[in-house]
């Protein structure tokens, strides 16, 4: 129980502290900045791009990881989970030298479609998504590894087809873990900073995140920082806690 | 269907909980890495000098302090290089650093105004060039190239001394350039070109002798309108005042000031 309260206490100190030094008499004008708005709302649909991304790769990925065997699983396994292991700058320099301008991908996007990811809001998507993946992945695996199979057999004995298993069972059964990892993986993106300014650089209106705007406020100004903070975590503990409800009521 | 139900509902506060700190940790990598080491240091006995330098001294104050090491026995000196701003900003919040040396008066002025510390002087004066990958792909020459629409450039936010430093310049060339990104500090303005990312940067001539080839420094008359001083101070809360009044007798002796200006740096 003490245990439990330290922990507690851990994580919920860092945020009294930014509420106690927060400049409460300037916040109106400072959140008024047009600048800030406008990257709260790249934050926003950014992190939400990067989690459909991830959605649309992750889960099949996970699939494979549970319920295919092959040679060399554990190996891609450890393989999924190396943007988690790895600094996030490290990983921007990485996405750079393969989708850089004069990466070994990037080249060819360049010289045939004359686009190239670094410095535009695609490049902050394939960042975010990039370090965000592996929380869902790893979540749904661990969700289609405690589902029991023989729910999914039975339903193909009794005549269904492998995509109404699929949508009428399986999906069912791992929704908790796919929305799970879904909230993780949005929070990562959202948090992002590393990867971000080192792959997609920082360009107000265009690559400039939340994280970016506070991290350049607090070089001169840390109270404007403070209200930044302040406000990411405001915006993103209410959609969290929105969604939750939504999804207790409703499934 | 209920048992899952719940498991979700107690799953989902931790969820939150793990939001507030991810959040935090991924905003905040910079300042703790940045922090940890003089943080570790202090413990250490007095025969330890901590100095907080701009990221632009890395080269010469790494070997000015093997000097200093050298010439007191049993001193070891730890550096922490960074944005000068940042740094400022971690001294004012407390870090246990001996002396400061900054980019800039206004970084040197966060420190100072915290009475942190008193008469700071001007060690060296740091110059812009434009800095182009070897190949030059935009053909860029001088600096009214920056403002074509076609040629990628990035810039240090203005934030930081270099990104103040250049809009100086290009203010004083009248010139008015979109760059493609606003860089956190020197360093990273200068990886973007060396990884052939932008077609020209606006960085310290040292730091275009520091990266030995892998970009190509172009002078520009404009420059001389946008002339960085480094002050360096020893701090008033320094664990080591001693030590740290030699160290910055050291920068400003003539020994210091030869490092220096090898290393492309004009003296005060």
């Amino acid at each position: 129980m003490v245990l439990a309260v330290a922990g507690m206490a851990f994580l919920v100190l860092p945020l009294a502290g930014l509420l106690v030094r927060a400049p409460w008499s300037t916040m109106p004008e400072r959140l008024a900045e047009p600048q800030v708005l406008e990257a709260l709302r790249l934050s926003l649909v950014t992190a939400t791009i990067a989690t459909a991304v991830c959605l649309v790769l992750g889960v099949p990925l996970a699939w494979l990881l549970a319920r295919v065997p092959f040679p060399g699983r554990r190996l891609v396994r450890a393989l999924v989970t190396i943007p988690l292991v790895l600094p996030p700058v490290v990983g921007g320099v990485a996405l750079l030298l393969v989708l850089g301008r004069r990466g070994l991908v990037g080249q060819w996007l360049e010289s045939t479609f004359g686009f190239s990811l670094p410095f535009t809001t695609a490049g902050v998507v394939v960042a975010e998504a990039f370090v965000a993946m592996p929380f869902l992945v790893i979540s749904v695996e661990g969700a289609l590894r405690a589902a029991d199979l023989r729910y999914e057999e039975a339903a193909a004995t009794l005549g269904a087809s492998r995509w109404i298993v699929f949508r009428r069972v399986t999906m069912p059964l791992i929704a908790p873990g796919i929305v799970a990892g879904a909230v993780l993986c949005w929070a990562r993106a959202l948090g992002e900073f590393g990867a971000t300014i080192t792959f997609a650089g920082n360009f107000p209106g265009r690559t400039q995140t939340m994280p970016l705007a506070v991290y350049l406020a607090l070089e001169t100004e840390p109270d404007a920082a403070i209200v930044l903070s302040l406000l990411l975590l405001v915006v993103s503990v209410a959609i969290l806690a929105g969604l939750r409800d939504r999804w207790v009521t409703s499934a | 269907m209920l048992r899952r139900l719940t498991r979700w509902a107690v799953a989902a506060p931790a969820a939150l909980a793990l939001v507030a700190g991810l959040s935090a940790c991924g905003s905040d990598d910079a300042g703790t890495a940045a922090s940890a080491s003089p943080a570790a240091s202090s413990a250490a006995s007095s025969s330890a000098l901590t100095v907080f330098a701009a990221a632009s001294l890395t080269e010469t104050f790494t070997e000015l302090g093997k000097t200093f090491e050298a010439a007191n026995p049993g001193v070891k000196v730890t550096f922490n290089f960074g944005s000068s701003a940042t740094l400022a900003q971690q001294i004012t919040q407390g870090a246990p650093a001996d002396v400061f040396a900054a980019a800039s008066p206004a970084t040197m002025k966060t420190v100072t105004d915290a009475s942190l510390a008193a008469a700071p002087t001007t060690f060296v004066r740091n110059k812009l060039e434009i800095a182009v990958p070897p190949d030059n792909p935009a053909k860029v020459d001088e600096l009214k190239d920056l403002a074509d629409s076609k040629v990628k450039v990035a810039l240090c936010a203005e934030q930081v001394p270099c990104g103040a430093a250049a809009i100086k310049a290009l203010d004083a060339a009248g010139l008015k350039v979109t760059p493609v990104t606003l860089e956190q500090d020197v360093k990273a303005t200068l990886t973007k070109v060396e990884l052939g990312e932008v077609d020209a940067a606006l960085v310290y001539k040292t730091d275009v002798l520091s990266a030995a080839g892998k970009v190509t420094g172009i002078d520009f008359p404009e420059a001389d309108k946008a002339i960085n001083d480094y002050p360096i101070a020893s701090l008033s809360k320094a664990p080591a005042p001693d030590l740290a009044k030699k160290f910055v007798d050291l920068v400003l002796s003539q020994q210091g000031k030869d490092v220096l200006v090898k290393a492309g740096f004009d003296a005060a």
